[in-house]
């Protein structure tokens, strides 16, 4: 049976049914912007973005963008009714004093720990920029991570010690990868589904750490 | 009469002295402090300290100031986007410090400064390349970095409307770091769109209270029209 990926789409539907109604959620750069297009219709799932946005709607359509209503991204948005402004030191409480229900963002490594490294390759003539991913990593109540399972020359990306400079350390709940679910426990990474035609010793060749056979863990899209 | 409202931009970046820390508000396309930047341009103080969230983009505003030549040190979250070449190029070529701070530290730090605390333990960037030399103690079983207070002597930041007692209100999120600015500095001046009679402002919503406040200048065309009016 040949493998059949989850596509970028699919992850990101998966993570925005795991995320129930009434969360608050900030949705990082990349892939997990995807999520919110999930969480559109007949959902109540509040967004956050980090320059003082709570209750923020879709981009704005072609010809209403405003300066002043952007995301984090720079993109301009929308404000839903109920939503607010505020300044960015109530911004990041919301997210550090542990207010933010979870948090989802992209990553280059996970560490079979938890570590994340995100925001640096480490490349001695990258130009450093972090802007708020250690914030999120430390202050939402629940990390997830979307990525793909390995680099696009076959490295992994799941690890035993990120290699990358940390982002945080011990903050990753959950990984969303185009082959699996996979959580971060105490006894170490559980498979929590796997994609279509991967049985879990295939799915344990291409992952660069040992992995748990979790009990509910099942075949599932 | 208190009237802290200045027409002209120049006249009150005037005293800016070469070597002060300018805070600089803003986050990408909003809140921006455009005019007050340009000013600070003309003004030619140098060896600048600018705190600001980004590293301006293109060939304006922040972006200009640095290629000129004239910041020394700049403290940021996020100094990388496609078009802020002119910070790359110069600190490539070592000719600009950067000390790189977490948003919402970056955010913290300012309060912090404004609300007259001197240091905070926060748990962001702790186990990180930027925690590296700072004091860590576990508090409430974490790990948290010692972070110190971010004063500056001015601080340049853009509000929507403003009263001649200083009082401000921002428009969506141009308010960025704007309130946090403008307690954290000596001298803190606000561009604003609209300079409004004292007593217009509902203060119930009033975001930042005058006294947070020592200049407020009408964006140029603002006052371009006023002066055709009196006219």
């Amino acid at each position: 049976m040949t493998i059949r990926r989850y596509t970028r789409n699919e992850m990101a539907a998966r993570v925005a049914r795991d995320i129930p109604d009434g969360s608050y959620v900030n949705l990082g750069l990349g892939m997990p912007t995807l999520v919110g297009r999930h969480l559109a219709s007949g959902r109540e799932v509040i967004l956050h973005s980090e320059n003082g946005l709570l209750g923020m709607g879709p981009p704005a359509a072609p010809g209403l963008e405003d300066p002043d209503l952007i995301n984090a991204s720079r993109e301009p948005v929308t404000l839903l009714p109920g939503g607010s402004y505020f300044h960015h030191a109530d911004s990041f409480a919301m997210i550090r004093g542990g207010h933010l229900d979870y948090c989802v963002l992209g990553a280059f490594q996970v560490s079979a720990g938890g570590d994340l490294a995100n925001w640096h390759t480490g490349a001695a003539d990258a130009i450093p920029a972090v802007g708020g991913a250690m914030d999120l990593a430390v202050g939402a109540r629940h990390v997830y991570v979307m990525m793909e399972h390995q680099t696009k020359q076959g490295e992994h990306k799941i690890v035993s010690r990120c290699t990358y400079p940390l982002t945080g350390a011990a903050c990753v709940d959950r990984v969303y990868t185009d082959l699996a679910v996979i959580d971060v426990t105490p006894r170490g990474l559980a498979v929590v589904a796997m994609c279509d035609g991967l049985d879990f010793d295939a799915l344990q060749r291409m992952t660069g750490v040992p992995l748990l056979r979790s009990s509910g863990a099942a075949t599932a899209t | 009469m208190i009237d802290k409202v200045v027409a002209s931009a120049a006249h009150v970046v005037a005293d800016v002295r070469d070597g002060a820390t300018v805070l600089v508000g803003g986050f990408g396309t909003s809140g921006v402090p455009s005019e007050l930047i340009d000013a600070l341009i003309e003004q030619g103080a140098r060896e600048l300290t600018i705190v600001s969230n980004h590293a301006g983009n293109g060939d304006t505003g922040l972006a200009r100031l640095i290629a000129l030549g004239r910041v020394r040190r700049l403290v940021c979250s996020y100094p990388r986007h496609k078009d802020s070449y002119a910070f790359e190029g110069l600190f490539r070529a070592g000719k600009i410090e950067l000390e790189l701070v977490a948003q919402g530290t970056l955010a913290e730090r300012l309060r912090a400064a404004g609300a007259g605390i001197g240091a905070f333990y926060t748990p962001t960037a702790c186990g990180t390349d930027l925690a590296r030399g700072k004091e860590t103690r576990v508090i409430d079983g974490r790990a948290q970095v010692l972070e110190y207070a971010l004063h500056g002597d001015v601080a340049l930041i853009c509000a929507d409307r403003g009263d001649r007692w200083g009082n401000l209100v921002y428009r969506m999120a141009a308010r960025n770091f704007g309130p946090l600015m403008a307690m954290a500095a000596r001298c803190t001046i606000a561009q604003v769109r609209e300079v409004v009679p004292l007593g217009a402002l509902d203060p119930e919503v009033i975001v930042t209270p005058g006294i947070f406040v020592t200049f407020v200048v009408p964006e140029a065309r603002v006052a371009a029209a006023r002066s055709r009016s009196a006219a």
